[in-house]
């Protein structure tokens, strides 16, 4: 069974659906990575999933289950207990993230006494094992700092420390590395991934850079205007993609462009609230398409949503 | 590794001019709470023989009463001394019970922006469509002179500076992830208002703090002037300013003294709230 079952996820804003329709399972101890172009769905729907959507925004899903929990059926309290504890979330900007008021050694604590009710000494001593455990040198003097004392890559670290404090079962990741440059991205994506195989626990890895989610992820679900468009296992996504969209963001690659002047581009840019076709979503985008794109719209039938498959 | 007490504390002792008026603002507030070990007289005995003896630095000054004595013979410097204790009593009085429950009020109408927030901004609005001193004189009618009226009606006053100043804080800070975050930790929303997001909205409410502690004086003064405020015999700076006007031009020290002493206080204040602003504003930081 599933780790994490959504069915038909929709989240709207007023008349704007900024999820539309989302189908995703993850496995425990699974990588699963989610792409799309920005405002495609892929923050909100995570967002959604964790109730942490207010008005105006409305989420509703034919079934939600975590760990057998129906999400959004808990209440304001059960919600905080289960998701707490068993769900972590890292965000793009650590600086951010963190509350600038207090010591990085304190939220850290604070985390573990509220869901482990570990205090004093012994939340010390786990604080200091879980900075050492994210690769921070000279463990035990960083609790006293300050997020604005430490740099964007060990603000990022302090996030995934406090984020793998309880031993979720399931990590989302929202675009944890955008924020950082290319060599500390690679550090906390190899850190990501070890700490993932480590604790055996699952990993949603929100993201637009494909690169990464080829090098990491077992399954991998592209978003393109609050729909999933193709879903499947990795290597064989990337081999032979099979939807349009899929196949425009793995042509724009600079690999794929090689002695080319300019780098291939779909042109136009994903509808907003007042530009949504009645049809397949993509369709005013689209190289491949045909009059009854325009007409109807696509069911995602064997992971790609496409009435022509290539 | 430097705490931001620390910092805070570089930064302000750096204006000098900050730095003296806290010395001045510490010496008065000194001089208030050891006022009966200080002053020389009752300040409410009188002393019929010497009716409005001038300061000793005056012609026919004596070092008995120092800083002279007023209509009623009562010396000067002991009534300034224990006046201090009303004046910046009522003045902490005053900043604590609007900040208190303006702070509250605040977060609620930042945490409830749908519901609950429209409503107590709007009374704000109403609070802050009249004058101050009219709002004062009209919670004094209501209530009846007397130090504690005085202290309620001045915090109501200022009680929507507090309230909107909040709001507008927290409301930046609301949408910031590390909001977010606690959340998905697991947070309920009276710890998010009052551990996650308050201490971040707190440099703009203690500078404020400040300042309205001296406005807060100098409302009291203006109260008491009009004859609203703290009543005779107790000694306040505003009521014996109030008291001594009849005297201005024979007897000039009964009214320069207690106005002195309230500009230097109110002075001090600003001085030191323009400091407090400048350390912990991190906008006007300056590179070290």
């Amino acid at each position: 069974m599933a780790l994490l079952q959504i069915d038909n996820l929709r989240v709207r804003f007023g008349a704007f659906p900024a999820v539309d329709g989302v189908d995703l399972h993850v496995n425990a101890g699974e990588v699963l990575g989610i792409v799309g172009e920005s405002g495609s769905g892929k923050s909100v729907s995570m967002m959604g999933l964790m109730g942490l959507i207010g008005a105006p925004g409305v989420v509703t899903a034919d079934r939600c289950e975590f760990l057998g929990h129906e999400l959004l059926k808990l209440s304001e309290r059960e919600r905080r207990r289960v998701v707490g504890r068993d769900v972590a979330m890292v965000f793009q900007d650590a600086l951010t993230a963190l509350n600038p008021s207090y010591t990085v050694g304190f939220q850290i604590e604070e985390v573990l006494k509220l869901h482990l009710g570990l205090k004093g000494r012994a939340a010390r001593e786990r604080a200091v094992a879980l900075l050492e455990q994210v690769e921070i040198p000279d463990a035990a003097r960083r609790l006293q700092a300050y997020p604005h004392e430490l740099s964007g890559g060990m603000n990022q670290r302090v996030m995934i420390a406090m984020a793998i404090a309880c031993g979720p079962k399931l990590l989302i990741a929202d675009e944890p590395t955008t924020a950082l440059d290319v060599t500390i991205q690679a550090q906390i994506v190899d850190l990501l991934l070890r700490l993932q195989r480590e604790q055996g626990m699952a990993l949603i890895m929100i993201t637009h850079d494909l690169a990464l989610v080829a090098g990491l992820a077992q399954r991998v679900a592209v978003m393109y205007a609050g729909q999933v468009v193709e879903t499947g296992p990795v290597p064989a996504l990337f081999d032979a993609p099979q939807h349009p969209y899929t196949q425009a963001l793995l042509a724009a690659l600079p690999e794929h462009n090689q002695g080319a002047r300019r780098l291939q581009a779909l042109p136009g840019i994903v509808p907003g609230a007042h530009d949504r076709p009645a049809g397949c979503l993509l369709s005013p985008r689209c190289p491949k398409v045909q009059p009854r794109c325009h007409a109807e719209r696509p069911a995602l039938v064997q992971g790609v949503r496409c009435f022509f498959p290539s | 590794m430097n705490s931001p007490f620390q910092e805070f504390w570089q930064g302000f002792k750096a204006n000098r001019g900050a730095f003296i008026a806290l010395l001045v603002f510490a010496a008065l507030v000194l001089a208030a709470v050891f006022a009966p070990w200080l002053a020389p007289y009752d300040p409410i005995q009188q002393h019929r023989a010497h009716l409005l003896a001038p300061p000793v630095w005056m012609d026919g000054g004596s070092w008995q009463f120092v800083f002279g004595t007023d209509e009623l013979g009562r010396d000067l410097l002991s009534r300034l001394l224990h006046g201090g204790r009303a004046s910046l009593g009522l003045g902490l009085a005053a900043v604590v019970l609007s900040l208190v429950p303006g702070v509250l009020l605040g977060l609620l109408a930042a945490f409830y922006a749908r519901s609950l927030g429209p409503v107590v901004m709007r009374v704000m609005d109403i609070l802050l469509a009249l004058p101050s001193l009219l709002l004062a004189i009209c919670v004094i009618t209501v209530l009846g002179p007397g130090l504690v009226n005085t202290v309620l009606a001045i915090a109501i006053g200022a009680l929507p500076g507090f309230v909107r100043l909040t709001r507008a804080a927290a409301l930046t800070e609301l949408p910031k992830e590390y909001v977010t975050a606690s959340r998905v930790a697991g947070a309920g929303t009276l710890r998010l208002m009052l551990v996650t997001v308050l201490p971040n909205c707190m440099a703009p409410l203690i500078v404020n703090a400040s300042l309205g502690f001296s406005s807060a004086i100098l409302a009291a003064a203006g109260l008491g002037f009009l004859g609203l405020g703290v009543q005779a015999p107790l000694p306040e700076w505003g009521t014996m300013l109030s008291s001594a006007r009849d005297y201005i031009q024979r007897a000039s020290w009964v009214v320069t003294l207690p106005g002195l002493t309230i500009l230097t206080a109110v002075l001090s204040i600003n001085l030191m709230g323009d400091g407090l602003r400048d350390a912990l504003d991190p906008k006007l930081k300056r590179v070290h």
